[in-house]
């Protein structure tokens, strides 16, 4: 039997594969398996100690692998074009490589990594990375979807991995289900792309639409639909949204901040590569829709952040409104808007890191837990905290001397010279919205609580964070002391975020490298 | 010679964030002599600008951010050195004032103080409409937390209030700043903000139009002129005196300033298109706000209503665009003029409420004058020229106005002009509330103090000058003004005359606004 298929196919070549560009996907992969070995070796100090350093030092060679193989411009895919290496794949995965340390330090004294195992919890972490790292690159509806379910799998049991809390599985097996209702379908649409072109390689299914196979072809549209629908789950662009701010509140805060940051990047990353590179030609068909969803998004998640108390779903259906804005520059299509989306994702990271780390600074002292009255008085009691979240809020408002007013900027340049001003305008009015939340939070940091007006809490469910009695006598500065890691990482993408508002300019060079990648952009 | 505009503009901003790391006690002294340092230079270069000088000087232009074609780009020229001077002198006044009284967090204080004049000063010298906007939304970030940390009861209500407002218009000024840079670069032509490569570079008609509309919401919530003054009441109850010195003298004018400096020379087409709806949302302001001038108990919104009609007036001087740039040069000294009289104002309210047991409430004053002769000295000359007696500049500012609003639109003149009566109404009547009448229950009264004194006698001192003298202002913002005005007063002339469109070239000899040559 198999001999017979054998026959037919000719003798199999195994495609010739580029260990020089893979060298980053090996090292990550690598590093996986490296840590979950050395997570078996008991003793306290192999699991507090030796797995983090190990997983970081995997990131941090990847990195490093990444910039010796960095090259603009056009560059052919390898693996018998299944992964492609160029500038967008490439740019992209530092981001992940990025969040991916930052969680690992966010999560050094975590409940989680006890409770789960310290080397499976950095195995899974990185493991996700390597699926990132290959959807990003993706250069064929099968590496497409097998990168997403390398992704999405690990974070499936990341997000339950507080075995014994019943909202950390709750959120668990919601994402489950609701991520594996958009693989099925995104495959389904993938399916009907293959039908309708005939190959599963997107350069080719970028040839073929609007030449041999017509633009209003109903089973291309139908798999751009499906398509379109089952990323927007990953990437949580309303209306596939619903389940964001569940998950986010009830996963563990390390591993919500790095689906907040590193699953939306590569979401964004292989929406830039299936619409602006792959379906190109059929953008007139695609653009408005995405433009809907981009508008949904930036409302939807706007006004649904309003009412929020807890910090963790605010900053989820803040997540929901940033997706709108940095769709637009997918809408938009041209290579300013694919550059505007990679600026938006590079400064989208630390302004977002920063709010999470301060988040579980606090839930790990205040009894509040990640609710908005964990913050009360922070300016006072410490500063060092404070003001990471208040610039963190004030670059995700989209204020200047901060990256989030370039990244405004941007996106804002690319919808007008591409000719969707109104979708400008809409961001401007979704800004708008959101400064009601942001600016909450900083005041309840450094002004009198009195004075606030909160949201009043939810009755039904109270904060499901871990709740530990303050101890008499804890000393507020020691708390940026007792977990520096912590108060580290949210300086560091504090300062980030302040230094690329000043000094964009080496960002927006990147992103211009970026965009360099995919050719058939305007 | 002269002092590198950058320094001057970063100087506070340094002086801040060295208070911020210095000893507790130091935050005030090092933010106080940066202003003061700041105050220095400032003066210098005004002395140092030459009558009937219109060029930029201290030009400052250099690549920020190539990829957007975005410059760090500032100068100086006759419309903002007038206004630097004000921004300078006024937050020394704030700055000394604040520092006779104790502020809790005082190091967070006065970074955020300093963080203000840096954003203020940065954006009168933008000569860069994207700097511009930058420096536009940065300045109301240390206000938001100097009302919300600092303020009076439902400060934090007020402020969040005061942001969303301004950032309403702010943003939609981003999304139009944006617009007019892109949408007005030529076909294979790299984008450019710079405003004077935009004013070689207009954009159509329709384009126009819309982008100014985005703008006005800008300027006119930041004036704030009617309807768009909501926020204005609550937040003015707020904010501390001393933050309220300087916001409501001087960032209200960075909305006219923007008017002038960006909308009409950038957008001549829509201003002129828009020229009615301006002038009636000024004449609105003023009738509006002398009206609740007249009505208020609270003595901050007697002020902050009079300032509602006063930048009426200096809305009607940009959109008179009368063909000599009189409503124009009427609306900078104007400018400079009702930043002056309002931050002794305040002062003085801040004076008054320490002797009538805390309140500000103008029935609770009373009969303060009898025994601080000096203080009511002081307030009368502040109250005369606020309510423009002849002799004083504002005198001249709102006849400079209204002649410029005369021959273009003499209706909404005529109309405008019963604000003049108006002031005299609100000011005569605040003034005898507090200082005369029956002497109010909880009144002590008690002569100027020192800190008093140092603050509220220079700031008289410059009014008495400048209504001596308006001349030395006019003289030298006059040329500047007109040439922003041209393009814009051009196209108004022609349509009432019925002749083609011409832009009269640079350096025709304009009359002075009192009828001298220049």
């Amino acid at each position: 039997m198999i001999g017979a298929v054998h026959s037919q196919l000719g003798p199999f070549h195994a495609p010739h594969v580029d260990w020089k560009g893979m060298s980053p996907l090996l090292s990550v992969l690598g590093g996986s398996a490296a840590v979950l070995i050395a997570g078996l070796f008991p003793g306290r100090r192999t699991q507090r100690v030796v797995v983090p350093v190990l997983a970081i030092a995997a990131l941090i060679a990847a990195i490093g692998l990444t910039v010796w193989i960095w090259e603009p411009g056009g560059v052919r895919p390898i693996v018998a074009g299944a992964l492609s290496v160029d500038t967008l794949a490439l740019g992209v995965s530092v981001l992940f490589y990025v969040a991916g340390i930052a969680t690992i330090l966010l999560s050094l004294r975590s409940a989680v990594v006890r409770e789960c195992g310290a080397g499976e919890y950095a195995s899974l972490l990185l493991g996700s990375i390597g699926g990132m790292v290959l959807l990003a690159g993706a250069q064929n509806l099968v590496t497409i979807f097998i990168g997403l379910e390398l992704l999405s799998i690990p974070l499936y049991i990341l997000c339950g991995s507080r075995v014994r809390q019943e909202h950390s599985l709750e959120a668990g097996l919601k994402y489950l289900i609701v991520g594996s209702v958009g693989s099925a379908t995104l495959l389904y649409g993938l399916a009907l792309l293959y039908g309708a072109t005939g190959s599963t390689s997107l350069s080719v299914i970028g040839h073929a639409v609007g030449t041999r196979v017509p633009l209003d072809d109903p089973l291309v549209l139908t798999g751009v639909a499906l398509a379109a629908t089952g990323l927007a789950f990953k990437a949580s662009i309303a209306p596939f949204h619903t389940w964001t701010p569940d998950v986010y509140q009830g996963a563990p805060t390390p591993v919500t901040t790095f689906m907040a940051v590193a699953t939306k990047a590569a979401a964004f990353a292989i929406l830039l590569r299936l619409f602006d590179e792959g379906l190109i030609s059929d953008r007139t068909n695609w653009g408005p829709a995405l433009a809907a969803l981009a508008v949904a998004s930036i409302v939807i998640g706007n006004a649904g952040a309003i009412g929020q108390r807890s910090m963790k779903r605010l900053l989820a259906w803040s997540g929901v409104a940033q997706a709108g804005y940095i769709l637009a520059g997918v809408v938009v299509g041209t290579r300013l808007g694919i550059q505007t989306s990679a600026f938006y994702l590079a400064i989208y990271l630390p302004m977002n890191v920063a709010a999470f780390a301060v988040v579980i600074a606090r839930m790990r002292v205040s009894e509040r837990g990640d609710d908005m009255a964990a913050l009360e008085g922070l300016g006072r009691s410490s500063p060092w905290l404070a003001w990471p979240m208040t610039i963190a809020m004030l670059a995700l408002a989209g204020f200047p001397a901060t990256a989030g007013f370039i990244g405004k900027f941007y996106l804002i340049d690319a919808t007008v010279a591409g000719g969707y001003a109104w979708l400008g305008v809409a961001i401007v009015i979704g800004s708008m919205i959101s400064l009601v939340y942001y600016l909450r939070v900083i005041a309840v940091m450094w002004m009198s609580p009195s004075e606030v007006e909160v949201p009043a809490p939810a009755p039904a469910r109270a904060s499901p964070s871990r709740r530990v009695r303050s101890v008499a006598g804890w000393s507020p500065e020691a708390d940026v002391r007792a977990q520096p890691e912590v108060a580290f990482v949210a300086i560091a993408c504090a300062a980030a975020t302040v230094f690329f508002g000043i000094v964009p300019e080496p960002l927006l060079h990147l992103a211009r490298e970026v965009g360099s990648a995919i050719s058939s952009a305007l | 010679m002269s002092v590198p505009l950058s320094v001057t503009i970063f100087l506070p901003l340094a002086a801040g964030l060295a208070g911020a790391v210095l000893p507790r006690g130091w935050a005030r002294w090092t933010v106080l002599a940066a202003a003061l340092a700041v105050l220095g230079i400032a003066i210098w270069m005004v002395a140092d600008y030459p009558a009937g000088g219109a060029g930029l000087r201290d030009l400052t232009n250099q690549q920020w951010i190539p990829e957007l074609g975005i410059r760090y780009s500032l100068g100086v020229d006759g419309l903002n050195v007038f206004l630097i001077a004000l921004t300078a002198l006024l937050w020394v006044a704030a700055t000394a004032a604040a520092c006779f009284r104790e502020w809790d967090r005082p190091r967070l204080f006065y970074f955020h103080m300093a963080l203000a004049e840096t954003a203020v000063l940065g954006a009168f010298c933008a000569q860069d409409l994207a700097l511009f906007v930058f420096f536009f939304d940065l300045m109301l970030v240390p206000f938001y937390f100097l009302i919300g940390s600092w303020g009076g009861r439902q400060r934090v209500r007020a402020t969040t209030k005061l942001v969303i407002y301004t950032l309403v218009g702010s943003l939609l000024m981003l999304a139009g700043a944006v617009a007019l840079g892109v949408l007005a670069t030529p076909a294979g032509g790299h984008v450019s903000f710079a405003l004077p490569v935009l004013a070689h570079r207009l954009v159509g008609k329709g384009t126009q139009e819309w982008i100014f509309l985005l703008f006005a919401a800008a300027f006119l919530v930041k004036a704030p002129a009617f309807p768009f003054h909501g926020w204005m009441p609550d937040a003015y109850r707020a904010a501390p005196i001393p933050v309220l010195v300087v916001f409501s003298a001087v960032l209200s004018k960075v909305g006219m300033y923007g008017f002038l400096r960006i909308v009409v020379p950038l957008l001549p087409q829509a201003a002129q298109h828009y020229q009615t709806l301006m002038i009636v949302i000024a004449v609105v302001s003023i009738l509006y706000g002398s009206a609740l001038a007249f009505s208020q108990d609270d003595a901050r919104l007697v002020v902050g209503y009079s300032s509602v009609a006063q930048l009426g007036f200096i809305l009607l001087g940009i959109f008179a665009l009368d063909v000599e740039g009189k409503g124009a040069q009427g609306a900078v000294l104007q400018m400079v003029n009702h930043g002056l009289v309002v931050a002794p104002l305040f002062l003085i309210i801040w004076a008054l409420s320490a002797r009538a047991g805390g309140s500000e409430s103008l029935g609770r004053m009373g009969g303060v004058a009898f025994r601080a002769p000096a203080l009511a000295g002081l307030f009368l000359i502040v109250a005369l020229a606020t309510l423009a007696m002849p002799g004083s500049a504002n005198f001249v500012g709102e006849l400079l106005i209204l002649f410029g609003t005369f021959s273009t639109k003499l209706a909404f003149g005529l109309v405008a002009s019963a604000g003049v009566a108006l002031a005299a109404v609100y000011m005569i009547r605040m003034y005898q509330r507090s200082m005369h009448n029956r002497v109010g229950a909880a009144v002590e009264s008690r002569d100027v103090t020192r800190g008093e004194l140092v603050t509220i006698a220079p700031l008289v001192a410059v009014i008495v000058a400048l209504g001596v003298y308006p001349h030395f202002v006019v003289a030298r913002t006059e040329r500047s003004t007109v040439r922003q005005e041209r393009p814009a007063a051009s196209l108004e002339h022609a349509s009432e005359t019925g002749g083609q469109a011409s832009v009269p070239p640079a350096g025709t000899a304009e009359l002075g606004p009192l009828g001298r040559a220049p």
